[in-house]
Formats: C-alpha cells, structure tokens, sequence
C-alpha cells in the first residue's frame, strides 16, 4: 500500500473503497433475482454472478438482493429491477447472456429492454 | 477491480459467546457455492448486548438475535438462499410480542441517534479500507490540507462539544488553552480507562471503531500543536487493545501516522499504554502519573494539565468519547453539531442503560431527552411489569434520580441539580427490588477499595462511611448514624484532593436526599421494604393469595418451601436464609416481606 500523500490520493482510495461496502449504503436501484427451488433450477445462481459482475465492472450503483419464487415459475430465471420510486419491472428467462444488454440498456440508459419484458408493477399496484 | 458482494452478513456482540460462529457461517457459506456473493464482517458492537451475538444481514437489514452455530444452516439456506426470513431467530418486541425482522424498525434504535457509534457494528475494526469508505479520514485530510490549527480549535468552540468524560468542560477551550501554553513539546491523551461499574461505552468504541479516536486525536494534536499522543486503556480490555493497535498499524502504513501526514509537515505519533485497571487512574491527574510509570495517585491542580501535564509538559487530555466526535465536528460543521441537544449540553452522549431494564444495552441519545425515554422507550422499563424506582448515573461518584424526576432532560446541568452527574455515561436501572441504602453501600464499598489512600479524608472517611451503612444494612444502625454519615461525607467531600473523594460521598448523600424514608426504615423499624437486607426481613406466603403452582419450591436453593400442588404452600424459617429468590418468581404477589423484628416477637419465645 502506497502511502497517501495528499487529500486527493484519499478521495481517489475512498471512491474504489466505497464499492467494497455497496450492500450497506443505499443505492436506489435493486435488482432482485428469484431464487426459489424454480429459479436456482433454472440457472438463477448464474443469471445472479453475472449481475454481480457486470455491475463491479461497469461501475454500476445498485443492489442485487435475492427473493423466492413469485409464481411464475415457467418464467423463470425472473429479475425485478426497481429504480428510486419507479415502476417495478421484470423480466422473464433471463440467461446470464442476457445481462450485459439488460444492464446497459435499463441500468446505464435508462430504458427497459421490452422485449424481454414479462411485467411491470407501479407503486399504486403492489 | 473491487469485489462485488450481494450481501454482507455482519456479525458483532461475539463477546466469547460462541467464537465458532463466524468459521460456521463462512464454511457454510463456502460449501453452499455461495463465497463468491456473500462476505461475513465481524464488526464491533451494535449495543443490543442481551441479545447477542446478532446477526446483520445488508442490504436488506434482517436483523437476528442470538444467533448460536447450530442455526447457521437454516440462516443460510433461508435468508441467504432463499431471501426469506428465519422468524425465530428474530427479535421480538416484548410489550406488543410483535416479532420484528429489520433492525431499523426496532424500537431500541428507533429513538436514538447515532453520530460517534454510527460505524460501532456496521464496520470491521480491523480494516483501515472501510472506515475510509465511510468517509473516514476525511475531517483529518481537510484539517491538515486547508484550516490552521485556530481554525480547528474554532470550529470546535463552535459545536459546544464538552468533555465526554463526566466533567463536562468544554473542550475548545482546554484545546485553546493547551495552544496558548508555552513549550515546543506538547501532547495529546486519551483516556480510555473506564472504570464505572457497569459503563463499557469507551470500550466499545476502541472496539468497533479504532480509527475514528485516532483520527479525533490527529486532529486535536494539530490544533494544540503536539506532536505524540497517548491513547490510556485498562488491560481488562484486550481486544479494544488489539484492534487499536491494529488501526494505528494501518494508519502508519498508509501514511495517516507519521511524518509530513498529507503532504502538510505535520508529524504526529500514537502510543497505547496499558493501565492496571485501577479507577483513580481515570482521574487525569493520577493517569498522567501512571503514564510517566510512576504510582498513580493524584496530585493537586494548581497548574493545569493543560500548561504543565505529562513530564510537565503542556498536555490536552480528552476522553475516548470525546476524541471520536471530533471527525463528525469537522465533517459536519460546529454549527450541526451545536443544532443537536440543549442550550448548553450539544451533540449527543453514549450511555450503558443496564440493570433492570428488558433491553440493556450501548445507547446514542441526543442530549435533554429525559430520562424517561431512555429507561422506558429505548429501555422498555422494568421486567416483569415491576415499577422503576430510581436512576443511577455518573458511577460510583454520581447519584440516584427518583422515578418521580425521570422526566427530566439530560444534560450536565440537570443531572448536577438534581444532585447526581453526567459521568462518563453508566446509566443504572433500579426496580422496587433494589434497596437503596444497600445501593449506597455497594458503591462504597467499591470506592473504598479504589481509594488511592493518599488523602486521609477519603481513606478513612470512605472506610468510616462503610461501616456504619453495613451497620445499618445487618440491622444495628441507630438514629443518630444518620446525622454522622451526613458530617462524614461533607468532610470527605471538603478535604480530599481528586475527583474520587470530593464525590466518593455523593451515593449516600443523594439516596439520603431523596430516599430518607428507606434509612428510617432501616433504622428505626429495623426492616428492609425492598427485601434485600437479608438480617431485617422475613418472607412469608400469605396463605389466602397462595395457588399451590409449586414455582416458588422450584427456585428455593434451600428446599425451604414446601406444600401440596393447589394448596397453600409455606417457607420454613428455620431453613430460609431470605435469599428472595422466590419473591422475585411468584406471579401472583402471594410472598410477603416481613420485618424480622416484628415477626420473631411475634413468635413463640426461645426457652432460655
């Protein structure tokens, strides 16, 4: 560890440190992956490692949380992306492949990829 | 590239309770492919101390209690698997017996407000990297790199922050001074010997959250112009030890300890001295003596510590508590700090609420919420629907509050007039259970063994004090011990040099104060009304109230009690030995307590 010689090389470390403890600060975004029986079967562990990795790698701001099976199992592997107060919105069968796209797209650009889209839930709705 | 978890499982209030737990998680956690997603973080105490250790799960903040090995599968597969919660191992709300699963929702935290424990369970001690990146280190980068040492000592006149040590000076003011004093050698203290029975707020802080006190002390060496500091911890505490030496390393390492910190020429050192654990050691006076390694007594403060201290050099000594709200000052501002408590008591204070409290703890109140609060919110009053009868704080050298006072707000100035102290921060819950000259005799009794010895008024007053209230508690007190006790403890207060033995007396003079009728009682009537007294009282069932459930013959260590299950049962004197044991298990108030007086005359006499 070099030592840190001014103000500066202190910000620079803090900002590669905060992502270290990004599962204790808010984020505003959550990704949740359904991991009942249904969606481990279905390859949700992979769908999950590769959120987690994309994010780290992308530098992306949210959390990735892990949930049971919602009942739509034949959809599985499902993920819910949730942004601040925004509608919830899921999407269906989504193989690790799938994530870098659903990441850039809906994550960094702001717009949901619709055409794996399975459900959307408001706020009023849930 | 840093790591990416999903989920860190936090683990603290360890304790010695089961040490296996964290290997248990993490090989659990290993075996179920799961390493590469989940992180386990030992971290220091998050002050729900009955119900440790306590498991935090982040993000979501599921909060478990008690958590042994033996659960760690099902916590795994449930909540880390499957995100669902292990409802038994959550903590239960014992007024609503609502089961609670986050831990922001529990009321124990709800009412406080966490600013110096806020990173006490939520960060590992251990590591330099995460108090970093809560901004850790920050106040000190901005200190050294745009504000002069004035500046600094402004900005915490500002804040109105006062020794968090039981004084109560203020601390920009002993910094200013400890800058205007002469000399090119200047040092820094903290004094982390905690000695109140009870209080453990200093040591949680060296434990869960090292870095913030030397951070705290970096920055009050800069503003008073030293160039060494000295951090003061009882032995009795290895790990706070451990994990400051840990924190002091690292801060080396990245250059935070040392020469030229941020590139300022600004050299500062940190040592850890271990005390022996003596209480007169937490006095400044006789800590700086025991630092030069000399016999820890106090001496007379004609000079302040502040112009001639350590090897009579000028030093600025502060309290554990009082370093670690430095870095929050000056991150803040001495203007948010000085928005948080009463006119003239800021910010906010640690307190270890223990005692007859259901939820005993480490607690962080903003100050003049009254007592109330804290003992009955926070606390959840007394166990077993028994009634409150008093408060103590401040220690040994503190005082009791009647319950009838518990409205009153927090503060220095409060806590002084209704004749007890801020202290370093114990707070002790007393129930009907609780007798109060017995109180005032334990206290003593504590004091008298940590008197220095080298006043004769606090040596032999202390000792004289004692005795007499052990003659009042076994049953030989007479009226006139009363005025006696009150001339001892204005003497030892008038004539004895340190802070131990001007308060030594406060025990007694605030229980006389506002329990007067208890000593009576001892006196006169020979009978203790809180049953504790073992030679002054008697229980008896009362034969009419008695349901025969057999609990009480259950918990008498004597087999004293007996009697047909659904009928009356009856205490055999002879064998009873007024332990009160089964007085305190009796659910349907059918024990009494007796005066032993009155009963033995009552009694068939003896044959001569």
């Amino acid at each position: 560890m070099p030592k840190l010689t001014s103000l500066d090389d202190l910000k620079a470390l803090r900002t590669q440190l905060k992502k270290d403890i990004k599962a204790r600060t808010e984020t505003g975004t959550t990704i949740t992956v359904g991991m009942g029986t249904c969606g481990i079967a279905a390859g949700a562990r992979e769908t999950m490692q590769a959120f987690l990795s994309e994010l780290a790698e992308r530098e992306i701001d949210a959390q990735v949380v892990t949930t049971g099976c919602i009942g739509m199992c034949h959809e599985e592997p499902l993920v819910d992306i949730q942004q601040g107060d925004g509608p919830r919105i899921t999407y269906g069968k989504v193989h690790p492949d799938m994530v870098p796209r659903i990441v850039e797209e809906h994550l960094a650009q702001g717009q949901a990829v619709d055409k794996w889209v399975v459900g959307r839930l408001t706020q009023e709705e849930e | 590239m840093a790591e990416r978890y999903r989920a860190d499982v936090l683990v603290s209030c360890l304790h010695g309770r089961s040490p296996e737990l964290i290997p248990a998680l993490e090989e659990e956690i290993e075996q179920r492919g799961l390493s590469k997603e989940v992180r386990v973080v030992e971290t220091g105490c998050r002050g729900f101390c009955t119900m440790g250790p306590v498991v935090t799960i982040q993000p979501e903040g599921v909060f478990y209690i008690k958590v042994q090995p033996a659960d760690v599968p099902e916590l795994v597969e449930e909540t880390l698997i499957k995100g669902r919660v292990v409802k038994r191992l959550t903590y239960k709300e014992p007024s609503t017996r609502e089961k609670i699963p986050t831990y922001q929702d529990i009321p124990f935290y709800g009412k406080q407000m966490r600013i110096v424990l806020r990173n006490c369970g939520m960060i590992n001690p251990k590591s330099i990297d995460e108090y970093i990146a809560v901004d850790g280190y920050q106040a000190l980068g901005q200190v050294l790199t745009s504000m002069t040492p004035e500046e600094v000592i402004e900005e915490i006149k500002t804040s109105g922050l006062r020794g968090r040590g039981g004084g109560g000076f203020n601390t920009g003011r002993k910094w200013a001074a400890t800058r205007r004093a002469e000399g090119d050698i200047k040092y820094v203290i903290a004094n982390g010997d905690e000695g109140d029975p009870g209080a453990f707020m200093d040591r949680a802080l060296m434990e869960g959250d090292p870095h913030a006190v030397l951070e705290g002390m970096i920055i009050g060496g800069y503003a008073v112009g030293a160039q060494e500091g000295y951090i003061y911890v009882r032995d009795e505490y290895p790990l706070a030890i451990e994990n400051l030496t840990t924190a002091i390393e690292k801060a080396r390492e990245y250059g935070l300890l040392g020469k030229d910190i941020f590139g300022s020429g600004f050299d500062f050192e940190i040592k850890i001295v271990r005390g022996a654990g003596a209480f007169v050691c937490g006095e400044s006076s006789a800590l700086m003596q025991s630092l030069e390694g000399k016999i820890g007594e106090p001496r007379a403060k004609h000079i302040h510590a502040t112009d001639r201290g350590l090897w009579d050099r000028p030093s600025c000594l502060n309290n554990v508590e009082t370093w670690a709200n430095v870095p929050h000052i000056i991150n803040g501002g001495g203007e948010w700090f000085a928005s948080i408590g009463t006119e003239n008591s800021k910010g906010t204070k640690a307190f270890c609420l223990v005692g007859k409290v259901r939820n005993p703890g480490l607690i962080e109140v903003p100050m003049g919420i009254t007592l109330d609060e804290i003992v009955n919110d926070i606390g959840g009053g007394a166990p077993k629907g028994r009634e409150i009868k008093a408060v103590q704080t401040g220690g040994p050298s503190g005082g009791c509050i009647p319950a009838h006072l518990l409205d009153l707000p927090v503060d220095y100035e409060s806590l002084s007039e209704a004749g007890s102290m801020m202290g370093s921060g114990g707070m002790i819950v007393m129930d009907d259970r609780t007798c109060m000259v017995d109180i005032a005799r334990y206290f003593l009794e504590f004091l008298r063994d940590e008197s220095c010895g080298k006043c004769v008024t606090c040596r032999e007053g202390i000792k004289r004090m004692l005795e007499i209230l052990t003659d009042i508690c076994q049953g030989r007190g007479e009226p006139e011990d009363i005025d006696h006790l009150e001339e001892l403890a204005e003497t030892v207060q008038a004539a004895s040099l340190c802070g131990l033995g001007k308060s030594a007396p406060n025990p007694v003079l605030s229980t006389l104060r506002y329990f007067r009728d208890e000593y009576d009682a001892h006196v006169v009537d020979k009978f203790c009304p809180a049953g504790v007294c073992r030679d002054l009282v008697s229980f008896y069932i009362l034969s009419d109230q008695c349901v025969g459930c057999g609990v009480c013959v259950k918990v008498c260590p004597q087999d004293a009690i007996s009697g047909e299950r659904k009928e009356p049962h009856v205490i055999d004197q002879s064998k009873c030995i007024q332990c009160g044991a089964c007085f305190d298990a009796c659910r349907f108030s059918s024990i009494t307590v007796k005066s032993r007086s009155e009963t033995q005359a009552e009694a068939q006499p003896m044959p001569a």
